[in-house]
Protein backbone atom coordinates (compact mmCIF):
# COMPACT_ATOMS: atom_id res chain seq x y z
CA UNK A 1 0.00 0.00 0.00
CA UNK A 2 1.07 3.71 -0.91
CA UNK A 3 2.78 5.48 2.21
CA UNK A 4 0.43 8.86 3.01
CA UNK A 5 3.43 11.09 1.90
CA UNK A 6 2.76 9.63 -1.47
CA UNK A 7 -0.72 9.89 -1.76
CA UNK A 8 -0.25 13.26 -0.04
CA UNK A 9 2.12 14.38 -2.82
CA UNK A 10 -0.43 12.86 -5.72
CA UNK A 11 -3.62 14.78 -4.16
CA UNK A 12 -1.21 18.20 -4.82
CA UNK A 13 -0.68 17.28 -7.98
CA UNK A 14 -4.03 16.58 -9.38
CA UNK A 15 -5.55 19.37 -7.51
CA UNK A 16 -2.97 22.07 -9.28
CA UNK A 17 -3.61 20.02 -12.31
CA UNK A 18 -7.46 20.66 -11.58
CA UNK A 19 -6.84 24.83 -10.90
CA UNK A 20 -5.25 24.75 -14.81
CA UNK A 21 -8.00 22.43 -16.41
CA UNK A 22 -10.56 24.76 -14.86
CA UNK A 23 -8.93 27.88 -15.45
CA UNK A 24 -8.80 26.79 -18.82
CA UNK A 25 -12.29 26.32 -19.08
CA UNK A 26 -13.55 29.37 -17.74
CA UNK A 27 -11.15 31.48 -20.15
CA UNK A 28 -12.30 29.07 -23.18
CA UNK A 29 -15.87 30.00 -21.89
CA UNK A 30 -15.50 33.82 -21.73
CA UNK A 31 -13.34 33.81 -25.25
CA UNK A 32 -16.16 31.76 -26.80
CA UNK A 33 -18.81 34.10 -26.56
CA UNK A 34 -16.86 36.80 -27.54
CA UNK A 35 -16.35 34.62 -30.71
CA UNK A 36 -20.01 33.54 -30.91
CA UNK A 37 -20.61 37.21 -31.67
CA UNK A 38 -18.22 37.74 -34.13
CA UNK A 39 -19.70 34.58 -35.90
CA UNK A 40 -23.41 36.73 -35.47
CA UNK A 41 -21.61 40.07 -36.95
CA UNK A 42 -20.37 37.71 -39.78
CA UNK A 43 -23.51 36.22 -41.09
CA UNK A 44 -25.22 39.10 -43.19
CA UNK A 45 -21.86 39.71 -45.16
CA UNK A 46 -21.79 35.97 -45.86
CA UNK A 47 -25.47 35.79 -46.74
CA UNK A 48 -25.54 39.30 -49.06
CA UNK A 49 -22.49 37.35 -51.14
CA UNK A 50 -23.67 34.16 -51.32
CA UNK A 51 -27.15 35.65 -52.59
CA UNK A 52 -25.14 37.94 -55.42
CA UNK A 53 -23.26 34.36 -56.16
CA UNK A 54 -26.38 32.76 -56.85
CA UNK A 55 -28.07 35.12 -58.97
CA UNK A 56 -25.13 35.98 -61.21
CA UNK A 57 -24.24 32.40 -61.19
CA UNK A 58 -28.36 32.07 -62.53
CA UNK A 59 -27.58 34.76 -64.97
CA UNK A 60 -24.31 33.74 -65.66
CA UNK A 61 -25.44 30.23 -66.40
CA UNK A 62 -24.41 30.49 -69.89
CA UNK A 63 -20.91 31.95 -69.88
CA UNK A 64 -18.29 29.77 -70.34
CA UNK A 65 -16.04 30.48 -67.20
CA UNK A 66 -13.48 28.35 -65.95
CA UNK A 67 -14.67 29.76 -62.12
CA UNK A 68 -17.67 27.69 -62.63
CA UNK A 69 -18.53 24.32 -63.11
CA UNK A 70 -20.52 21.37 -61.43
CA UNK A 71 -16.97 18.74 -61.77
CA UNK A 72 -13.45 19.79 -61.42
CA UNK A 73 -11.65 18.81 -64.71
CA UNK A 74 -8.82 17.29 -62.62
CA UNK A 75 -7.67 15.35 -60.08
CA UNK A 76 -4.72 17.64 -58.65
CA UNK A 77 -6.50 19.48 -55.67
CA UNK A 78 -5.31 22.38 -53.26
CA UNK A 79 -7.05 21.34 -49.88
CA UNK A 80 -6.89 24.85 -47.53
CA UNK A 81 -7.10 22.47 -43.73
CA UNK A 82 -8.31 24.76 -41.00
CA UNK A 83 -7.24 23.71 -37.02
CA UNK A 84 -6.21 25.67 -34.19
CA UNK A 85 -2.37 26.20 -32.95
CA UNK A 86 -3.17 25.15 -29.07
CA UNK A 87 -4.46 21.39 -28.35
CA UNK A 88 -6.28 20.21 -25.01
CA UNK A 89 -9.35 20.92 -27.20
CA UNK A 90 -10.27 17.00 -27.54
CA UNK A 91 -10.77 15.86 -30.80
CA UNK A 92 -11.26 19.28 -32.19
CA UNK A 93 -8.01 19.35 -34.55
CA UNK A 94 -7.67 15.46 -35.02
CA UNK A 95 -11.28 15.47 -36.75
CA UNK A 96 -10.06 18.27 -39.19
CA UNK A 97 -7.37 16.93 -40.12
CA UNK A 98 -8.80 13.37 -40.52
CA UNK A 99 -11.03 14.86 -42.48
CA UNK A 100 -8.55 16.32 -44.72
CA UNK A 101 -6.48 13.53 -45.10
CA UNK A 102 -9.64 11.64 -46.29
CA UNK A 103 -10.33 13.96 -49.33
CA UNK A 104 -6.82 13.88 -50.40
CA UNK A 105 -6.98 9.94 -50.73
CA UNK A 106 -6.94 9.15 -54.35
CA UNK A 107 -6.06 12.79 -55.11
CA UNK A 108 -3.03 14.48 -56.53
CA UNK A 109 -3.28 16.96 -52.99
CA UNK A 110 -1.31 19.76 -51.93
CA UNK A 111 -1.91 21.42 -48.76
CA UNK A 112 -2.58 25.05 -47.56
CA UNK A 113 -2.71 24.87 -43.58
CA UNK A 114 -3.62 27.25 -40.53
CA UNK A 115 -2.65 26.79 -37.50
CA UNK A 116 0.58 24.33 -36.17
CA UNK A 117 -1.88 21.21 -35.50
CA UNK A 118 -2.56 20.69 -38.68
CA UNK A 119 1.51 21.70 -40.12
CA UNK A 120 2.02 19.06 -37.71
CA UNK A 121 0.01 16.19 -38.72
CA UNK A 122 0.97 16.14 -42.36
CA UNK A 123 3.99 17.27 -42.22
CA UNK A 124 4.26 13.41 -39.65
CA UNK A 125 2.54 11.65 -42.62
CA UNK A 126 4.25 13.54 -45.35
CA UNK A 127 1.30 15.10 -47.43
CA UNK A 128 2.97 18.13 -49.21
CA UNK A 129 2.20 21.17 -47.91
CA UNK A 130 2.03 23.99 -50.06
CA UNK A 131 2.32 26.56 -47.76
CA UNK A 132 1.47 26.61 -43.96
CA UNK A 133 0.53 29.51 -41.63
CA UNK A 134 0.67 29.98 -38.23
CA UNK A 135 -0.68 32.32 -35.56
CA UNK A 136 -4.06 33.62 -36.59
CA UNK A 137 -6.07 30.88 -35.40
CA UNK A 138 -7.17 32.96 -32.50
CA UNK A 139 -6.52 36.82 -34.15
CA UNK A 140 -7.14 36.66 -37.81
CA UNK A 141 -8.53 39.49 -39.73
CA UNK A 142 -10.11 40.18 -42.55
CA UNK A 143 -7.09 40.38 -44.62
CA UNK A 144 -5.73 37.37 -43.66
CA UNK A 145 -8.20 35.30 -45.42
CA UNK A 146 -8.01 37.45 -48.38
CA UNK A 147 -4.49 36.48 -48.51
CA UNK A 148 -5.12 32.97 -48.35
CA UNK A 149 -7.71 33.49 -51.52
CA UNK A 150 -5.52 35.11 -52.99
CA UNK A 151 -2.91 32.56 -53.40
CA UNK A 152 -5.63 29.75 -53.92
CA UNK A 153 -7.26 31.70 -56.48
CA UNK A 154 -3.93 32.24 -57.95
CA UNK A 155 -2.83 28.40 -58.04
CA UNK A 156 -6.13 27.51 -59.57
CA UNK A 157 -5.97 30.15 -62.57
CA UNK A 158 -2.12 29.46 -63.41
CA UNK A 159 -3.83 25.60 -63.60
CA UNK A 160 -1.56 24.05 -61.13
CA UNK A 161 -4.96 22.82 -59.55
CA UNK A 162 -8.34 21.74 -60.80
CA UNK A 163 -10.27 22.61 -57.74
CA UNK A 164 -9.59 24.21 -54.04
CA UNK A 165 -11.41 22.66 -51.23
CA UNK A 166 -11.90 23.82 -47.52
CA UNK A 167 -12.06 21.82 -44.75
CA UNK A 168 -13.02 23.20 -41.79
CA UNK A 169 -15.39 22.94 -38.89
CA UNK A 170 -19.08 23.27 -38.29
CA UNK A 171 -20.71 25.15 -35.61
CA UNK A 172 -23.34 22.98 -34.50
CA UNK A 173 -23.72 23.67 -30.73
CA UNK A 174 -21.36 25.10 -28.11
CA UNK A 175 -20.84 21.36 -27.10
CA UNK A 176 -21.06 19.81 -30.41
CA UNK A 177 -19.31 20.32 -33.88
CA UNK A 178 -18.17 18.43 -36.93
CA UNK A 179 -15.55 18.73 -39.51
CA UNK A 180 -16.55 19.52 -42.74
CA UNK A 181 -15.45 20.24 -46.53
CA UNK A 182 -16.58 23.14 -48.78
CA UNK A 183 -15.64 22.91 -52.41
CA UNK A 184 -14.68 26.39 -53.11
CA UNK A 185 -13.19 26.13 -56.66
CA UNK A 186 -14.53 25.76 -59.40
CA UNK A 187 -17.95 27.48 -58.25
CA UNK A 188 -20.48 25.02 -58.30
CA UNK A 189 -23.35 26.61 -59.65
CA UNK A 190 -25.92 23.64 -58.89
CA UNK A 191 -25.23 24.29 -55.22
CA UNK A 192 -26.97 27.62 -55.34
CA UNK A 193 -30.11 26.58 -57.78
CA UNK A 194 -33.35 27.68 -56.28
CA UNK A 195 -31.98 30.67 -54.50
CA UNK A 196 -31.82 33.14 -56.94
CA UNK A 197 -34.74 34.87 -58.29
CA UNK A 198 -34.89 33.85 -61.42
CA UNK A 199 -37.18 36.01 -63.28
CA UNK A 200 -34.71 39.08 -62.33
CA UNK A 201 -33.61 41.20 -64.82
CA UNK A 202 -30.19 43.12 -63.62
CA UNK A 203 -28.10 45.40 -64.94
CA UNK A 204 -24.77 44.92 -64.46
CA UNK A 205 -22.11 47.32 -64.37
CA UNK A 206 -19.67 47.44 -66.38
CA UNK A 207 -20.53 44.05 -67.75
CA UNK A 208 -21.48 40.71 -66.52
CA UNK A 209 -17.95 39.44 -67.49
CA UNK A 210 -16.09 42.09 -65.21
CA UNK A 211 -18.76 41.68 -62.28
CA UNK A 212 -18.24 38.04 -62.24
CA UNK A 213 -14.34 38.30 -62.22
CA UNK A 214 -14.74 40.48 -59.43
CA UNK A 215 -17.18 38.60 -57.40
CA UNK A 216 -15.93 35.19 -56.98
CA UNK A 217 -12.20 36.20 -55.70
CA UNK A 218 -14.24 38.21 -53.12
CA UNK A 219 -16.79 34.67 -52.40
CA UNK A 220 -14.33 32.93 -51.83
CA UNK A 221 -12.43 35.37 -49.55
CA UNK A 222 -15.74 35.68 -47.63
CA UNK A 223 -16.25 31.79 -47.60
CA UNK A 224 -12.42 30.90 -45.79
CA UNK A 225 -13.22 34.15 -43.65
CA UNK A 226 -16.42 32.74 -42.41
CA UNK A 227 -14.95 29.35 -42.34
CA UNK A 228 -11.93 30.87 -40.00
CA UNK A 229 -14.62 32.46 -38.00
CA UNK A 230 -16.63 29.50 -37.46
CA UNK A 231 -13.59 27.52 -36.32
CA UNK A 232 -12.40 29.78 -33.81
CA UNK A 233 -15.68 29.26 -31.96
CA UNK A 234 -15.73 25.46 -32.28
CA UNK A 235 -11.98 25.31 -31.09
CA UNK A 236 -12.77 27.25 -28.08
CA UNK A 237 -16.18 24.98 -27.34
CA UNK A 238 -14.46 22.13 -27.77
CA UNK A 239 -11.93 23.57 -25.29
CA UNK A 240 -14.20 24.33 -23.12
CA UNK A 241 -15.75 20.66 -23.18
CA UNK A 242 -12.65 18.81 -23.05
CA UNK A 243 -11.49 21.25 -19.77
CA UNK A 244 -14.99 20.78 -18.41
CA UNK A 245 -14.48 17.05 -18.54
CA UNK A 246 -11.20 17.01 -17.17
CA UNK A 247 -12.13 19.04 -14.17
CA UNK A 248 -14.62 16.75 -13.62
CA UNK A 249 -12.31 13.73 -13.78
CA UNK A 250 -9.47 15.66 -11.75
CA UNK A 251 -12.56 15.85 -8.88
CA UNK A 252 -13.03 12.02 -9.24
CA UNK A 253 -9.51 11.50 -8.58
CA UNK A 254 -9.18 13.58 -5.71
CA UNK A 255 -12.22 12.49 -3.72
CA UNK A 256 -10.95 8.45 -4.35
CA UNK A 257 -7.64 9.71 -3.36
CA UNK A 258 -8.88 11.77 -0.82
CA UNK A 259 -10.93 8.08 0.72
CA UNK A 260 -7.68 6.56 -0.16
CA UNK A 261 -5.45 8.66 2.24
CA UNK A 262 -8.12 8.66 5.00
CA UNK A 263 -7.67 4.87 5.09
CA UNK A 264 -4.29 4.82 5.07
CA UNK A 265 -3.88 7.34 7.89
CA UNK A 266 -6.94 5.38 9.97
CA UNK A 267 -5.10 2.31 9.71
CA UNK A 268 -1.82 3.60 10.88
CA UNK A 269 -3.59 4.55 13.74
CA UNK A 270 -4.11 1.95 14.76
CA UNK A 271 -1.45 0.20 13.92
CA UNK A 272 -0.13 2.79 16.50
CA UNK A 273 -2.20 1.81 19.15
CA UNK A 274 -2.35 -1.71 18.34
CA UNK A 275 1.88 -1.35 19.43
CA UNK A 276 1.33 0.80 21.93
CA UNK A 277 -1.56 -1.48 23.85
CA UNK A 278 0.65 -4.46 23.56
CA UNK A 279 3.59 -2.86 24.82
CA UNK A 280 2.21 -1.86 27.72
CA UNK A 281 0.44 -5.36 28.44
CA UNK A 282 4.20 -6.71 28.07
CA UNK A 283 5.53 -4.15 30.77
CA UNK A 284 2.98 -4.79 33.74
CA UNK A 285 3.32 -8.49 33.45
CA UNK B 1 -43.90 61.83 -48.67
CA UNK B 2 -41.53 60.20 -51.76
CA UNK B 3 -40.99 56.86 -50.96
CA UNK B 4 -37.70 56.68 -49.30
CA UNK B 5 -34.83 53.90 -50.59
CA UNK B 6 -33.60 51.33 -47.80
CA UNK B 7 -29.79 50.74 -47.87
CA UNK B 8 -27.95 48.22 -46.11
CA UNK B 9 -23.93 48.26 -46.07
CA UNK B 10 -22.66 44.97 -44.77
CA UNK B 11 -18.51 44.33 -43.97
CA UNK B 12 -17.48 41.58 -42.67
CA UNK B 13 -17.16 42.39 -38.89
CA UNK B 14 -20.89 43.45 -39.20
CA UNK B 15 -23.78 45.64 -40.14
CA UNK B 16 -22.50 49.05 -40.72
CA UNK B 17 -25.64 50.77 -41.78
CA UNK B 18 -29.49 49.55 -42.04
CA UNK B 19 -31.89 52.38 -42.57
CA UNK B 20 -33.52 54.61 -45.19
CA UNK B 21 -32.95 57.67 -47.14
CA UNK B 22 -33.69 59.45 -50.00
CA UNK B 23 -30.29 59.06 -52.16
CA UNK B 24 -27.15 57.42 -52.37
CA UNK B 25 -23.90 58.13 -54.03
CA UNK B 26 -20.95 56.23 -54.39
CA UNK B 27 -18.13 55.59 -56.23
CA UNK B 28 -17.99 52.47 -58.36
CA UNK B 29 -15.22 51.54 -60.68
CA UNK B 30 -16.71 53.97 -63.51
CA UNK B 31 -17.27 57.20 -61.42
CA UNK B 32 -19.91 58.23 -58.73
CA UNK B 33 -23.17 56.85 -59.27
CA UNK B 34 -26.14 58.34 -57.62
CA UNK B 35 -29.45 56.03 -56.36
CA UNK B 36 -32.85 56.62 -55.64
CA UNK B 37 -35.75 54.74 -54.68
CA UNK B 38 -36.92 52.95 -57.97
CA UNK B 39 -33.62 51.91 -59.55
CA UNK B 40 -33.47 49.28 -61.66
CA UNK B 41 -31.61 45.85 -60.72
CA UNK B 42 -28.34 46.77 -60.75
CA UNK B 43 -25.15 45.09 -59.47
CA UNK B 44 -22.34 46.69 -59.87
CA UNK B 45 -18.30 46.93 -58.69
CA UNK B 46 -17.11 49.84 -56.07
CA UNK B 47 -14.15 51.55 -55.81
CA UNK B 48 -12.21 52.79 -52.82
CA UNK B 49 -14.03 55.70 -52.52
CA UNK B 50 -16.85 57.81 -49.92
CA UNK B 51 -19.79 56.86 -49.48
CA UNK B 52 -22.71 59.58 -49.41
CA UNK B 53 -26.12 59.39 -47.57
CA UNK B 54 -28.49 62.07 -48.49
CA UNK B 55 -31.50 62.30 -46.09
CA UNK B 56 -33.95 64.96 -46.02
CA UNK B 57 -31.60 67.70 -46.75
CA UNK B 58 -28.72 66.69 -44.32
CA UNK B 59 -25.78 64.44 -45.59
CA UNK B 60 -23.51 61.67 -44.09
CA UNK B 61 -20.27 60.62 -45.39
CA UNK B 62 -18.22 57.25 -44.73
CA UNK B 63 -15.86 55.72 -46.18
CA UNK B 64 -15.92 52.45 -48.26
CA UNK B 65 -13.33 50.51 -49.21
CA UNK B 66 -14.44 48.47 -52.42
CA UNK B 67 -16.77 45.74 -52.63
CA UNK B 68 -19.75 45.43 -54.77
CA UNK B 69 -23.20 47.26 -54.93
CA UNK B 70 -26.75 45.77 -55.68
CA UNK B 71 -30.18 46.89 -56.04
CA UNK B 72 -32.90 45.09 -56.46
CA UNK B 73 -36.96 45.51 -55.01
CA UNK B 74 -35.74 45.33 -51.45
CA UNK B 75 -33.39 48.74 -51.79
CA UNK B 76 -29.53 49.11 -52.05
CA UNK B 77 -27.28 46.55 -50.34
CA UNK B 78 -23.62 47.47 -50.32
CA UNK B 79 -21.12 44.96 -49.55
CA UNK B 80 -18.12 45.67 -48.59
CA UNK B 81 -14.55 44.78 -47.03
CA UNK B 82 -14.63 47.70 -44.46
CA UNK B 83 -16.35 50.83 -44.17
CA UNK B 84 -15.95 53.50 -41.03
CA UNK B 85 -17.66 56.94 -40.19
CA UNK B 86 -15.28 60.02 -40.06
CA UNK B 87 -15.71 60.44 -36.48
CA UNK B 88 -14.53 56.54 -36.09
CA UNK B 89 -11.25 57.33 -38.29
CA UNK B 90 -7.82 57.00 -36.18
CA UNK B 91 -6.25 60.42 -38.52
CA UNK B 92 -2.81 59.41 -36.70
CA UNK B 93 -2.29 56.14 -37.85
CA UNK B 94 -3.76 56.78 -41.24
CA UNK B 95 -0.85 59.73 -41.64
CA UNK B 96 1.64 57.00 -40.56
CA UNK B 97 0.20 54.43 -42.87
CA UNK B 98 0.24 57.06 -45.72
CA UNK B 99 3.75 57.77 -45.03
CA UNK B 100 4.78 54.30 -44.78
CA UNK B 101 3.26 53.54 -48.32
CA UNK B 102 4.67 56.17 -49.63
CA UNK B 103 8.14 55.31 -49.24
CA UNK B 104 7.67 51.65 -49.68
CA UNK B 105 6.37 53.00 -53.30
CA UNK B 106 9.63 54.90 -53.68
CA UNK B 107 11.30 52.17 -52.83
CA UNK B 108 9.90 49.55 -54.95
CA UNK B 109 9.81 51.39 -58.23
CA UNK B 110 13.31 50.59 -58.84
CA UNK B 111 12.43 47.16 -60.10
CA UNK B 112 11.04 45.00 -57.37
CA UNK B 113 7.79 42.98 -57.04
CA UNK B 114 4.66 44.08 -58.53
CA UNK B 115 2.81 42.69 -56.19
CA UNK B 116 4.52 44.58 -53.28
CA UNK B 117 4.56 47.76 -55.36
CA UNK B 118 0.39 47.16 -56.12
CA UNK B 119 -0.06 46.61 -52.45
CA UNK B 120 1.63 49.45 -51.11
CA UNK B 121 -0.25 51.57 -53.98
CA UNK B 122 -3.78 50.09 -52.23
CA UNK B 123 -2.54 51.25 -49.11
CA UNK B 124 -2.16 54.66 -49.83
CA UNK B 125 -5.41 54.86 -51.32
CA UNK B 126 -7.13 53.71 -48.03
CA UNK B 127 -4.75 56.24 -46.08
CA UNK B 128 -5.39 59.32 -48.12
CA UNK B 129 -9.23 58.16 -48.85
CA UNK B 130 -9.17 58.14 -44.76
CA UNK B 131 -7.51 61.18 -44.53
CA UNK B 132 -9.70 63.25 -46.58
CA UNK B 133 -13.25 61.54 -45.08
CA UNK B 134 -11.73 62.81 -41.90
CA UNK B 135 -10.69 65.69 -43.28
CA UNK B 136 -14.06 66.62 -44.11
CA UNK B 137 -15.75 66.38 -40.68
CA UNK B 138 -13.33 69.01 -39.17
Amino acid sequence: MASMRDIKRRIKSVNSTRQITKAMNLVASSKLNRAKARLEGTKPFAEETRKVIAEIGAAAGGLNNSLFAVEPKGNKALVIVLTGDKGLCGGYNINVCKEAQALCQGKDAKLITVGSKGRDYFKRRDIPIDKSVVGISERFEYGDAAALGERALKLYREGEFDAVYLVCTKYISSISSAPKTVRLLPVNPREFEGEADANSLVLYEPSEETVLEYIVPKYVDTVIYGGLVEASVCELGARMTAMDAATDNADEMLADLNLLYNRVRQSAITNEITEIVSGSNALSQ
Amino acid sequence: MANKLHLRVVTPTGQFYDGSCDMVIMKTIDGDTGVLYGHQPLTTILDLGCLRILDEGSEKKSTLMGGFAKVNSEGLTIISDAAEWPGDIDIERAEKSRQRATERLEGTSKGTSEVDHSRAEAALKRAVLRIDIAGVEK
